[in-house]
């Protein structure tokens, strides 16, 4: 265990490197922009490669041509940067190129209130790029967990080819911590045909749905293609049962590991009358106003969403019906809650506390939400 | 233009530059050439930061922040939509930094060019992205430091030669200055204002910050970028470049490096090649 004194953005590349990241191509953009100089600074010691690339939409080009290639590749950027790069992730998810892209999120729309922070950036994640595409969207709370999620990202990408987001945020990546870092982590390979290159189908699932990849150069010769395709990577022409299946597929192999994939916390949630949802660095606000609420004889509880998406709709419907009232705290306009309010489906009241004027929401103004709740139910 | 015809009028003021930002000047300038009567399109960079702290509003000429992939191709709309409602006189000015320029802008750039319509774009080049950070852009010279090219892995890339890419476009006007020579700079303002289609201008602006020299050194360092020949100044009309200033004397570039800590890095011998290759150097324009 080596205990260091890290921010949010350096433990990111500290996860990335440790996890095998050996590519990272971007370009600058405050509050993201440490991950790319920390990345410029390491990865030509680990014989990996550093590009600064000439804007973002060529970063996450060149992202996806590393990872055809064979190497773990990785991004970092923020608000405008993120939405440059959506064409491209669309890319990644139908190419299904292992990759991961950090998005230090900023106070939108457009160039915003540079560089204060928000949560605004999670619809962005999920539905950033067009047409019907699974997306896997991990939001860290601390800089220990900037650092595990990291890894996480990097694994899941290459377990389940596809492209990772990790959301992360103006305050935790430049939140600094005191982090213990462990020894060794787990480290996950995207899986390689055992096949001949002659009996290779390039996107066909295999039992887990997933396709075995093989590098370019390696011999087999495959056609990675974004346009809808068959199990051979050739156009599916006609056959409307060829699309449908591949759609099919690309969302199954995400829903079918929910439980390697969706992360979630909760404290008092066995107890309590009213749980507040929150994600991200607004879940430590959360945490110490549920503390603090607890203390004055209010049943509240916390559930803190890692993983954004997919969205824990089944655990949120549970405990939803368990309970008289839910609570989400973001800082943007209240984004998260309406899908909240969706998953609890009338079985719980949902409140929002939300603000998005680039300040951070403090455990009060969760607090007075609370005991606002509280009132309403007297 | 003479020293004594340009305006006393400040168009451009108490923004949040840098302490010697010589940006900050190239734009008071600019305005100083072209007065009120211009628009200004200004994508991500030191200048829309340093211009956009309330109560602050800098710019006495309407301007807007556009995406930064996008200068040139506002530029092209403003202009298309001026011409259309017979507004030709307003002066259509881009102004955006190296990076903005010659690596997120530079398809617009093209674009814009062809499109050819009437406007002046400016590159303040201040030689990386300042502004968030000091990071390496195309038009970072050879050799320099920034904190994506740090240390030993110093930018081993050549400046992007941004005048012969818009010469190659048959840009009916294009120059670089540097803001040390201020009256050559203005007067090529002047003479792109006055020519019907797109125009280009590269001001060379040392930046304290990024290049690590004192504030009350710009201009002096601008002028020992000419002086050693790491800069030049040169205009593309009509098919055909010319310099505009010679220096009477030729300073070692050495000199211009141990002015600043960006390139202190390099070794003697690597000095010594870049002395070399500048030596060798041809007319402007040839390859």
């Amino acid at each position: 265990m080596t205990t260091m004194v890290l921010s949010g953005n350096e433990a990111c590349v500290e996860g990335a490197l440790r996890s095998g990241v050996r590519f990272f191509a971007g370009y600058p953009i405050t509050p993201s922009s440490e991950i790319a100089e920390e990345m410029a600074r390491r990865l030509p010691a680990l014989g990996g490669k550093f590009i600064q690339m000439e804007d973002e939409l060529a970063s996450m080009a060149a992202v996806v041509g590393a990872s055809l290639a064979g190497l773990k590749a990785m991004t970092a950027t923020s608000g405008p940067g993120f939405s440059l790069m959506q064409e491209n992730i669309g890319m990644a998810v139908m190419l299904e190129a292992p990759c991961v892209v950090v998005n230090v999120q900023r106070a939108g729309p457009s160039t915003g209130w540079a560089t204060w922070p928000a949560q605004g950036d999670v619809m962005a994640a999920r539905w950033g790029t067009h047409g019907d595409h699974p997306a896997i969207v991990l939001t860290p709370w601390s800089v220990k967990e900037s650092f595990e999620l990291t890894v996480r990202a990097v694994n899941l990408a290459e377990r389940l080819r596809t492209p990772v987001i990790l959301l992360s945020d103006a305050i935790i990546g430049r939140l600094r911590e005191k982090v213990d870092l462990p020894p060794s982590v787990p480290v996950v390979d995207r899986p390689r045909p055992a096949m001949a290159p002659d009996h290779y189908r390039p996107y066909a699932g295999g039992p887990d749905g997933v396709p075995p990849m093989a590098d370019f150069g390696t011999g087999y010769r495959w056609y990675a293609t974004t346009t809808t395709h068959n199990e051979r990577g050739y156009p599916v022409g006609v056959d409307a049962a060829a699309a449908e299946g591949l759609l099919k597929r690309l969302h199954s192999k995400i829903h079918d590991h929910q439980d390697e994939v969706v992360l979630t916390e909760g404290r008092w949630l066995e107890d309590s009358e009213v749980v507040v949802v929150a994600y991200g660095s607004v879940a430590r606000s959360a945490l110490a106003a549920v503390k603090q609420a607890r203390s004055r004889g209010l049943k509240a509880g916390l559930l803190r969403l890692v993983t954004l998406w997919p969205f824990p709709s089944q655990l949120i419907s549970q405990v939803a019906q368990r309970i008289r009232g839910l609570l989400v705290a973001e800082m943007n306009m209240g984004q998260m809650v309406e899908k909240v309010r969706e998953a609890s489906c009338g079985a719980s009241e949902v409140w929002s506390v939300a603000r998005f004027n680039g300040q951070y929401l403090m455990p009060e103004q969760i607090l007075d939400k609370l005991e606002e709740v509280r009132r309403a139910w007297r | 233009m003479k020293l004594k015809e340009v305006s006393k009028e400040e168009l451009y003021r108490c923004s949040y530059g840098c302490a010697g930002c010589a940006s900050v000047l190239a734009l008071r300038l600019t305005l100083k050439v072209l007065g009120e009567n211009s628009v200004f399109v200004v994508p991500a960079g030191c200048i829309s930061t340093v211009s956009a702290y309330y109560p602050q509003a800098p710019f006495f000429v309407p301007m807007t922040v556009m995406a930064f992939a996008a200068t040139a191709a506002a530029l092209s709309g403003i202009s298309a939509g001026f011409k259309r409602r017979g507004r030709e006189d307003i002066h259509v000015v881009g102004f955006a930094g190296d990076g903005g320029t010659a690596d997120i802008g530079i398809q617009a750039l093209s674009g814009a060019i062809d499109c050819g319509y009437k406007f002046i774009y400016i590159c303040y080049d201040n030689e990386a992205y300042m502004n968030t950070g000091i990071q390496r852009s195309g038009l970072t010279p050879y050799g320099a430091t920034t904190t994506t090219t740090p240390g030993r892995c110093f930018e081993n890339r050549p400046k992007k030669d941004m005048l012969r890419i818009v010469a190659d476009h048959g840009i009916p006007y294009a120059a670089t200055a540097c803001i040390s020579y201020p009256l050559d700079f203005m007067r090529k303002v002047e003479k792109a204002s006055k020519i019907n289609g797109p125009t280009y201008i590269q001001v060379l602006v040392p930046c304290p910050t990024g290049w690590g020299f004192a504030p009350d050194r710009a201009i002096e360092l601008g002028r020992m970028a000419v002086e050693s020949g790491m800069w030049n100044l040169l205009e593309f009309e009509n098919g055909e470049f010319h310099t505009t200033y010679t220096p009477r004397h030729k300073r070692p570039v050495a000199e211009y490096f141990e002015a600043q800590t960006r390139f202190r890095q390099l070794s003697p011998e690597q000095v010594e090649a870049i002395q070399r290759e500048i030596d060798s150097r041809g007319a402007p324009g040839s390859s």
